[in-house]
C-alpha cells in the first residue's frame, strides 16, 4: 500500500465549494454563444474553500529546501539571498499593474527604469548597449547567437556556421547553438581545466562564426589566457560570447568587454539576486559592443530631450534580429535587479564578488583534503571536487549529494561539468556567513568519513527528508504526469 | 548594503585558513592588465528608506490599469485575482528555491508542477502539459518547432488572426532553420474560411497555428478546420485564451495536437508584460518531443508517493546539441501562482469569470453599436472585439486619455491599414459604469450616418435575448 505525504488539490475537492467570490452581473444577459463554440465537457478543476487551498499549498511548501532555510550551494546557479525590498518594489502598483500596450506617456517611470538598468549592466559588463528582452539565460544565448548570424551576413552566409564550445560548458550552450541553426564544435579542455590554445587553434577556421565561453568557467577557474583566446577567435573572423552564468565572480574586478568579449549575457536571477522561484522567472539581458547594436531585438528604450526634459521612448532598428518576448521581457525581474544594483552601488557589487570568491576558496581549503581535487589552485566563486575516492568504497557522488540533504543543506550541482568524473560543483555565494560555510564544510567532512566507516549510511541517504529516493525509471515508464480520478 | 554578513575579522580568519595574506592573491589567474583600476561608474549605494521612496516616485510616473478605466488586452488581460494567490508565492519555500534537482527536498515545487500540469490538462482537455514556458510568444514558437520536428516538414502556416507579437517571436525563433512561415488572411467574417485553408495547406505544411479567439477577438470554426489540417498530415496548434475555456470549446475537444497560451490571465500580475507564463500542452504521443520540464508521480523505496522530474533525456543538460529545445529556467513561480489561482477559482469560478467577461464585453459592443459604431468583424467573440472608427484610433486614444479612459489598442500600431480600428477588451472587473463612461467618451466620435434603427432599441434587443 502506498502512503502519501499530502494528497493533490484534486483529492481535496468537494462539490459546491469555492475559494473565490465574484460579483453578480450588472449588465443585461447577452445572446448565448453558438453551440459549435461552446465547451462540451465539464471542467475537472477542484472545488475547494480558501482555507483548504491555503492549507494544501502551505503544507506542500514546507517540503521544500530554500535559501531562507539553509545554504544552497548549487554550482553555477548562484543561490544567494534574495532581498525582500526587491519584492516590495516589484509589487508597487505602478510596476505590477501596467499594461504593455499602454501609451508611452503612461509608462515613463517603467521606461526610465529599463533605460537606467540597461546602462548599469553595460557598465558592469564593459559593453556599449544592452537589451533587457530575453527571459532567461538560455534565451539570451539564443539572442547572442542570432546576433552573430546577423553580423556574418545572415542566413545567406552558410559558410560561417560553427560555434566553438569547450567541453566544460553548460548544456544550454550547445542546445542554443542548434536552435540558432549553427553547428557545435566541442573542444577538449586542457590539463589545467582551461581552454587549450592548441585545441582552439585546431578548431578555428573560416567556418568559425564564434565561440561561447563561460568565464570563470564551470570549474570555477578564470580563463588565464582569455586575451589570447579572444585575439585568436577575432583573427579567425569569429565573435566572442560570454555566458554570464558566473558573472558573480567578476564585478568590480574585471569587465567582460575589456577581456575581448563582443557579447555577454547577464543572469539577473543569479548575479543580481532576483529569486529563482522554484525554476524561474529569470531574465537574461544581453550586452554587446557598439557594432552589434543595430541587430539587437526590437524594441529598445532610448532617452531623448523633449522640450528640455528627459523623455523615454521605444525605438526600433530595421536590421534587428526581431522580437523574443510577447512584450518587453520579464519586467518584474528587471525591477528587482534595478533595486538590487541601486542598493549596492559599485562598492557593494565589488564586495559581492570578493566575498563570493573568498567563501568559495575558504570552503575549498576546508574540505579539499577529504575529496579528490581535479584542478588544484585557487578557484573563483565556485569549485569542483570529484567523488572518485569515495567511489572506490562504493559511495557515489549521488549518494554524497543525498546524504548532504540530511544535514539541512542543499546538495551541490552533481555530475557536472561532464569532464570531471563523479563531479560535485560547489558555489557557496557571498551571502553565506563564515559559520554557515563552516557548517557545510563539517557536513562534507563527516560524509567523507562516513564513506570510509559506514558507507551504507551514505548509500541509503537521505534519511530525514519527507520522501526517500524516488523511482525515476518507474516515473518515466508509467508517465503519470497529470491527475486522473 | 551588500547583504554580505562576513566582517573584516571573519575575512582575516578565512584568508588564514586559505593560507594567503590578502584577497588579491586569490586572483592570480586574472591578467593584471585587465584588472579594473577604477570603481564601476554606478549611482552611489542607497539606503532602503531612500531607495524605496525613489522607486515609489518612479512607479507613480506610470498609470496602472487599476487607476485608469482601461480596456487594453491583446494578450494581457486585467482579470480578477484572489488575494490568497500572491500570499502563497511570497513564501520563501516557493520563492527562493530552484529547479527541483534534488527531489527529496523539493516535493513542494514538484507537486505544484504536477498539479499545474493536471490543471492545464483539465482546462484544455489535452493529455500532457509541461511545467511552463516563458510566455505566450515563446510557447507558440516552441510549438511550431516541435510540430516541424515531429512532421519533418518546414512550412508553418499561421493566420492573420495570430497575435502579431507571437508572430514576431516565431519569426525570430525559426531563423535558425530553413523554415518558412506563411500567413492565411481572415475572411470578411473575421475567421479563417475552410476554402482558404484548403488552398493554402499542403503536404509540406508542418502545422497550422490557429489562435481562437483570434487577435481581433473572433472565435474560429476550429472544428471545421481541424480535418483539413489532419488530412494533409499536419499538426494543429491551437492558441487559446485560458479564461475563455470556462465556456469556450477547449483545444482537446476539436482535436488539436498542441495547445499553447499566454497564462498571465490565471492570476499573474500584468507587470508590463512579464514575467508571464507560457502554457504548453500536447497529445500524449508527442510528450517525448515536448520542450521544458515535466514532473511525474512515482514512489520511493518504502512506497511513499512522491514527484520527480522526468523524461530529462529530452533536456539540454543531458542531450546538449541534440536537445528538443534550449529552454532551461522557465517561469516556475508564475506557474505556482497560477496553480493556486486555478485551485481557488475552481470549476465554478472559471465558468463565472468567463460568463461575466462575455456578458460585459457583449454589453460594451452593443452599447457602442447603439451609438452607430460597427465592429470590424461580425464573427462571434468572447471578451474582445475590434471596432471600426471614423477617425484614426490614435486620436480616440489621446482624447479619452484626458478623461482617464484607455479605450483599447490602436491597431494601426501593428498594421497601418488598420489605423482606424480599435481593439477593445472587457473582463469581469469592468463595472457597468466603466463601460458606460467608455461609450460616453466614444460618442464624441460617433459616425454621422444613421443606422436605421434607434440606438436604444438595438441595445434593448441585445439585452432581451
Amino acid at each position: 500500500m502506498n502512503t502519501i505525504v499530502e494528497p493533490t488539490i484534486f483529492e481535496l475537492s468537494s462539490p459546491g465549494r469555492t475559494g473565490v467570490s465574484l460579483p453578480k452581473t450588472d449588465v443585461p444577459e447577452p445572446e448565448r454563444l453558438h453551440s459549435q463554440f461552446e465547451r462540451k465537457s465539464e471542467l475537472d478543476w477542484p472545488e475547494a474553500a480558501e482555507i483548504d487551498v491555503m492549507r494544501h499549498f502551505v503544507r506542500i511548501s514546507v517540503l521544500n529546501h530554500h535559501i531562507e532555510k539553509g545554504i544552497y550551494p548549487l554550482g553555477s546557479c548562484t543561490m544567494k539571498y534574495n532581498p525582500k525590498v526587491n519584492e516590495q518594489a516589484a509589487r508597487l502598483p505602478g510596476f505590477a499593474e501596467i499594461h504593455p500596450e499602454a501609451s508611452e506617456e503612461d509608462v515613463q517611470g517603467a521606461l526610465k527604469l529599463m533605460h537606467e538598468l540597461a546602462s548599469f549592466l553595460a557598465e558592469i559588463g564593459g559593453v556599449d548597449v544592452v537589451t533587457l528582452q530575453p527571459s532567461a539565460g538560455a534565451q539570451g544565448e539564443l539572442v547572442g547567437l542570432l546576433l552573430m548570424r546577423a553580423h556574418h551576413g545572415g542566413r545567406k552566409n552558410r559558410k560561417r556556421n560553427q560555434i566553438i564550445i569547450p567541453d566544460s560548458a553548460h548544456g544550454t550552450n550547445p542546445a542554443s547553438v542548434t536552435t540558432a541553426g549553427f553547428e557545435t564544435v566541442q573542444i577538449a579542455s586542457g590539463a589545467d581545466g582551461r581552454v587549450s590554445l592548441e585545441k582552439l587553434k585546431e578548431a578555428l577556421s573560416e567556418r568559425t562564426a564564434g565561440m561561447m565561453l563561460t568565464n570563470p568557467n564551470t570549474l570555477g577557474l578564470f580563463e588565464k589566457n582569455i586575451l589570447d583566446i579572444c585575439r585568436l577567435v577575432h583573427e579567425a573572423g569569429g565573435l566572442m560570447y560570454m555566458d554570464g552564468a558566473n558573472l558573480n565572480a567578476l564585478m568590480g574586478i574585471v569587465k567582460p568587454g575589456d577581456l575581448g568579449f563582443d557579447i555577454v549575457h547577464f543572469n539577473l536571477h543569479k548575479t543580481f539576486s532576483t529569486p529563482h522561484g522554484g525554476g524561474g522567472p529569470g531574465a537574461g539581458a544581453v550586452g554587446v559592443k557598439a557594432f552589434l547594436e543595430p541587430y539587437l531585438p526590437n524594441p529598445r528604450v532610448e532617452k531623448i530631450d523633449k522640450k528640455g526634459k528627459d523623455w523615454y521612448r521605444f525605438t526600433e532598428s530595421k536590421k534587428s534580429i526581431g522580437k523574443v518576448h510577447s512584450a518587453f521581457g520579464n519586467f518584474g525581474v528587471l525591477v528587482r535587479a534595478y533595486t538590487y544594483i541601486r542598493t549596492l552601488g559599485a562598492e557593494g557589487l565589488s564586495e559581492v564578488s570578493e566575498n563570493a570568491i573568498l567563501n568559495a576558496n575558504y570552503l575549498f581549503a576546508r574540505i579539499k583534503d577529504y575529496y579528490d581535487v581535479p584542478y588544484p589552485g585557487f578557484c573563483q566563486h565556485e569549485f569542483v571536487l570529484s567523488g572518485n575516492r569515495q567511489k572506490a568504497k562504493g559511495v557515489r557522488t549521488m549518494d554524497i549529494a543525498k546524504r548532504l540533504l540530511d544535514f539541512g543543506v542543499h546538495a551541490p550541482t552533481a555530475y557536472f561539468p561532464l569532464i570531471v568524473p563523479e563531479a560535485l560543483m560547489i558555489e557557496p555565494t557571498e551571502t553565506e556567513s563564515r559559520e554557515s560555510v563552516d557548517y557545510l564544510a563539517e557536513a562534507f567532512i563527516q560524509i567523507a568519513k562516513e564513506a570510509e566507516t559506514d558507507p551504507e549510511k551514505v548509500k541509503k541517504a537521505p534519511h530525514t527528508t519527507p520522501v526517500g529516493r524516488l523511482d525515476e525509471v518507474k516515473a518515466a515508464r508509467d508517465l503519470d504526469i497529470a491527475y486522473h480520478k | 548594503m551588500s547583504y554580505v554578513p562576513n566582517t573584516d575579522a571573519d575575512r582575516k580568519k578565512m584568508l588564514e585558513v586559505i593560507g594567503v595574506s590578502r584577497f588579491e592573491d586569490l586572483l592570480d589567474a586574472v591578467p593584471d592588465e585587465v584588472r579594473l583600476k577604477q570603481p564601476l561608474k554606478l549611482p552611489p549605494p542607497a539606503s532602503e528608506l531612500e531607495l524605496f521612496a525613489d522607486l515609489r516616485k518612479l512607479s507613480r510616473q506610470n498609470v496602472p490599469v487599476s487607476v485608469s478605466n482601461s480596456f487594453l488586452g491583446g494578450g494581457f488581460y486585467d482579470h480578477f485575482t484572489p488575494a490568497a494567490a500572491d500570499f502563497i508565492i511570497r513564501r520563501p519555500e516557493f520563492l527562493t528555491s530552484y529547479t527541483p534537482y534534488q527531489a527529496e527536498v523539493a516535493q513542494g515545487t514538484l507537486q505544484v508542477i504536477y498539479e499545474f500540469q493536471s490543471l492545464v490538462c483539465a482546462l484544455t482537455k489535452m493529455e500532457a502539459a509541461n511545467a511552463s514556458l516563458y510566455d505566450g510568444a515563446s510557447a507558440v514558437a516552441e510549438a511550431a518547432l516541435m510540430a516541424a520536428h515531429a512532421t519533418e516538414r518546414k512550412e508553418i502556416l499561421v493566420t492573420e488572426g495570430l497575435n502579431p507579437n507571437y508572430l514576431a517571436v516565431l519569426e525570430t525563433y525559426i531563423t535558425g532553420g530553413a523554415y518558412q512561415v506563411r500567413s492565411i488572411p481572415l475572411g470578411p467574417s473575421g475567421q479563417i474560411e475552410p476554402e482558404m485553408l484548403k488552398k493554402a495547406i499542403s503536404e509540406r505544411t508542418a502545422a497550422l497555428i490557429l489562435q481562437t479567439p483570434n487577435f481581433f477577438g473572433c472565435l474560429e470554426e476550429a472544428k471545421e478546420l481541424e480535418p483539413i489540417v489532419h488530412t494533409v498530415g499536419a499538426k494543429l496548434v491551437a492558441v487559446f485564451d485560458p479564461i475563455s475555456l470556462g465556456m469556450v470549446m477547449p483545444p482537446g475537444e476539436f482535436n488539436a495536437d498542441i495547445a499553447v497560451a499566454e497564462g498571465q490571465s490565471l492570476g499573474v500580475p500584468i507587470s508590463y508584460g512579464g514575467p508571464a507564463v507560457g502554457l504548453f500542452a500536447a497529445k500524449k504521443e508527442l510528450v517525448r518531443r515536448m520542450p521544458g520540464r515535466i514532473a511525474a508521480r512515482s514512489t520511493d523505496a518504502e512506497g511513499k508517493i512522491g514527484y520527480v522530474l522526468t523524461l530529462q533525456t529530452r533536456e539540454q543538460h543531458i542531450r546538449r546539441d541534440k536537445a528538443t529545445s534550449n529552454i532551461c529556467t522557465n517561469q516556475g513561480l508564475m506557474a505556482t501562482l497560477s496553480t493556486v489561482f486555478m485551485s481557488l477559482v475552481g470549476k465554478q469560478g472559471l465558468l463565472q469569470m468567463a460568463r461575466l467577461s462575455y456578458a460585459k464585453a457583449h454589453y460594451t459592443a452593443a452599447l457602442l453599436e447603439s451609438k452607430g459604431f460597427k465592429r470590424v468583424y461580425p464573427a462571434p467573440f468572447f471578451k474582445e472585439f475590434a471596432l471600426e472608427l471614423p477617425v484614426p484610433a490614435s486620436k480616440v486614444v489621446s482624447r479619452l486619455r484626458k478623461s482617464n479612459i484607455v479605450p483599447g489598442i490602436d491597431l494601426g500600431k501593428y498594421d497601418k491599414k488598420r489605423k482606424n480600428q480599435l481593439l477593445i477588451a472587457v473582463t469581469e472587473k469592468k463595472l457597468r459604469a466603466d463601460i458606460e463612461s467608455l461609450a460616453e467618451g466614444m460618442s464624441f466620435f460617433r459616425p454621422q450616418a444613421g443606422s436605421g434603427i434607434a440606438p436604444e432599441r438595438k441595445l434593448e434587443a441585445a439585452g432581451q435575448v
